[in-house]
């Protein structure tokens, strides 16, 4: 995984609350294959209509965030079912941040496995970010990971991020190989909870 | 008590860290996984790792969210293939798999309660975020993404860090017509969809501990949509009632030692919790929502509520876009709301008690709109048919299906067409959820039976007092 230290980039205002996996991804795109790349699929029901052609009225289809790298949202982002998916859809559109009071879970999870950030910002400063007029004119915005802020021109906020998700970006890691190397942890748990938990396994 | 009084949810987790980083992160163990035809992603990560599955005794594969629920319908040649690729990623791996025609076969929410897969005491966990379900009994149970899948697949365990500790507590009675589902949306209508973020819920309270098994499950399956990765109940001689005898759950001797373990978890008299809220039962009414997320709801004898009352403006203009997805007006009566079809199914509710609360109302009536049941498992199946429920059903106009997600998603091709507004079972009301452009009306199982026979959204209670 890449790691994440700054990201300079312009951010696309969405604004929505309680933007749902559902919404990132409808259920009927979840069958392709990664290798053919989610980044088309983003919002898909929002951003198209019905015949399947671009709304023009839509933020995300504004010409002026072609480039966005971070998404702006009210609270409770990635709310809904836990497909990973609706992280793919991000990462493969060029979205590697997105800022919100609030997030689902299991979406930040999924986001910090897929080298995305999920960044907490209180509710009045993304309020401040959604009304800045260089933000909306697309002009980029900095997160820094280490400092945990967000500046647009003057002005810089802070953001909220568990500590271990913070570690796992900045250094790319990658999950498997760490757990790997607790072996005989794993091993000196499983004679100690089999005495605690002797009916632990499955009958059969 | 000892010096260091616990809640149920440090017990369960105590019990399962391997290991614990400086920043907090613990390696826990799992003692079960289960996967479903979307864990293809998972099984794809472990392929191009040319990775082992490290405990596939601990696996158990579910076809639930594609299989064909409605008989003689044309199966989608993509949903066949999903199917199909999950009987063999598991044959692959040595995965015990309850696939399409198993007579176990089920939604993995459902099915792993009933055959004793989810036991008290243990971590669970499935890439489906309604793995909150399995709380019920007292487990640890969530949901994980595909990366996590992939992960567990490998090694049988998860990192987490420690959730903050919630009780929701639930006290006083409920009154005719309130169940489970409507003590789930009510929290959800009171306190809204974020209310549990970051936390993990243990529900308490007389009514909780009045509730059956059943209706545990349908209440901890909703803890998702409180923004809560897990809610759980605390085990009783309910939970073990319902346990005994479960195909593969421990038998005999073993049965009894570990039901005494399973009582000591409930969480000691003076654990500290991070949070704690209630709501008194005699508040609640039969609840439905009128919008596009869960917190979107209200009693069914009120009416549509107005977005212009609203003193936040990005709430404000959340609402008045829910109506306008949904087609209402504000001030609208909420049993004025015509309905084009129903929906009984899902993890939330196509349990036997959900299948029998809305027979007892069908009963001799008929629906006046198309309808579909789906029930959860092939044994619930088997159960209602024994009961003689299916011919309630058929005799009311509905299409009995056999078991799957069926029209909570709609993956496997079972939607409800845009535009059209149906009762529904089910546990999300997002916009397109059962379909593009549909509109879905969350309740009970008996306030979709109502809604059925009056055309329209419709108290049950009416109904339960013309029966008498
Ligand atoms: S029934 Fe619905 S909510 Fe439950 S697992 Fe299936 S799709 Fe998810």
């Amino acid at each position: 995984m890449v790691p994440f230290t700054i990201l300079t980039a312009p951010a696309c205002p969405l604004g929505l609350e309680n933007v749902d996996t559902d919404q990132l991804i409808p259920a009927r795109f979840m069958q392709t294959p990664r290798a053919q790349g989610y980044g088309g699929f983003l919002l898909h029901d929002l951003r198209r209509t019905e015949s399947g052609s671009m709304r023009v009225e839509f933020v995300l289809n504004d010409p002026r965030y072609a480039a966005a790298a971070v998404m702006i949202a009210r609270n409770n982002f990635g709310c809904g079912s836990s497909r990973e998916a609706a992280v793919y859809v991000l990462a493969d559109a060029g979205f590697r941040c997105v800022l919100a009071p609030g997030f689902g879970d299991i979406f930040t999870s999924n986001a910090i496995q897929n080298g995305l950030l999920p960044a907490r910002v209180a509710a009045c400063d993304i309020e401040s970010l959604l009304h800045d007029p260089s933000v909306l004119a697309g002009a980029p915005i900095t997160i820094d990971l280490m400092e945990q802020s967000v500046s647009s021109g003057d002005k810089t906020f802070a953001f909220d991020l568990r500590a271990d998700f913070r570690q796992r970006l900045l250094n790319g890691w990658d999950t498997v190989d760490m757990t790997r190397s607790y072996a005989k942890d794993i091993e000196a748990f499983l004679v100690r909870d089999l005495a605690a938990r002797p009916w632990r396994d499955p009958v059969r | 008590m000892g010096a260091n009084p616990q809640t149920i949810i440090d017990k369960l987790w105590d019990a399962h860290v391997i290991a614990t980083r400086d920043d907090g992160d613990c390696l826990l163990w799992v003692d079960r996984h289960f996967v479903h035809e979307g864990s293809h992603h998972g099984f794809g990560q472990v392929r191009e790792r040319s990775a082992m599955i490290a405990r596939p005794d601990l696996t158990f594969g579910t076809a639930d969210h594609y299989v064909a629920t409605r008989r003689g319908a044309i199966q989608d040649q993509d949903c066949v293939r999903m199917v199909r690729q999950l009987t063999q990623n598991c044959a692959e791996h040595g995965i015990v798999c309850f696939g399409d025609g198993d007579p176990s076969q089920g939604i993995a929410h459902v099915v792993a309660p009933e055959l004793g897969l989810t036991l008290p005491g243990l971590l669970i966990v499935c890439g489906d975020s309604h793995t909150s379900t399995h709380g019920a009994l007292g487990a640890y149970a969530f949901g994980i993404g595909a990366s996590e899948v992939a992960h567990v697949l490998m090694t049988q365990c998860v990192w987490q860090s420690r959730p903050r500790r919630m009780r929701v507590r639930i006290d006083g009675t409920t009154g005719p017509g309130v169940g489970a589902k409507d003590i789930a949306m009510a929290l959800i209508a009171k306190y809204g969809t974020g209310y549990a973020q970051g936390c993990a819920i243990e529900y308490t309270g007389a009514v909780v501990r009045a509730l059956s098994v059943e209706g545990r499950l349908t209440l901890c399956n909703l803890s998702i949509e409180s923004g809560s990765r897990l809610g759980l109940v605390a085990p009783d001689d309910k939970t073990i009632a319902y346990l005994r005898r479960a195909p593969y759950a421990p038998q005999g001797e073993a049965f009894a030692r570990a039901a005494q373990d399973w009582l000591a978890l409930a969480s000691d008299d003076d654990a500290h919790f991070d949070h704690e809220i209630s709501l008194d039962a005699a508040e609640i009414a039969p609840i439905v929502t009128w919008g596009v997320s869960p917190e979107q709801a209200a009693p069914i004898d009120s009416h549509v509520p107005d977005p212009a009352r609203l003193s936040d403006p990005a709430k404000a203009e959340a609402w008045r876009d829910a109506l306008e997805y949904m087609g209402l007006q504000a001030g609208q009566k909420i049993s004025d709301i015509r309905i084009d079809r129903a929906f009984i199914g899902s993890c939330t509710n196509s349990r036997i008690e959900d299948l029998r609360a809305a027979a007892a109302i069908l009963k001799d009536r008929k629906s006046r709109v198309p309808g579909l049941v789906s029930p959860g498992s092939r044994l619930v199946q088997q159960q209602a048919e024994g009961e003689g429920l299916d011919r309630i059903f058929i005799a009311a106009g509905f299409e009995w299906g056999g078991p799957g997600c069926s029209m909570c998603v709609g993956m496997n091709g079972d939607v409800v067409p845009a535009g059209e507004r149906c009762a529904s079972t089910t546990n999300r009301n997002f916009k397109g959820r059962q379909g593009k452009g549909s509109r879905t009306h969350l309740m009970s199982p008996s306030m979709v039976a109502a809604a059925a026979v009056a055309g329209r959204l419709c108290d049950v209670r009416e109904l339960m007092r013309e029966s008498v």
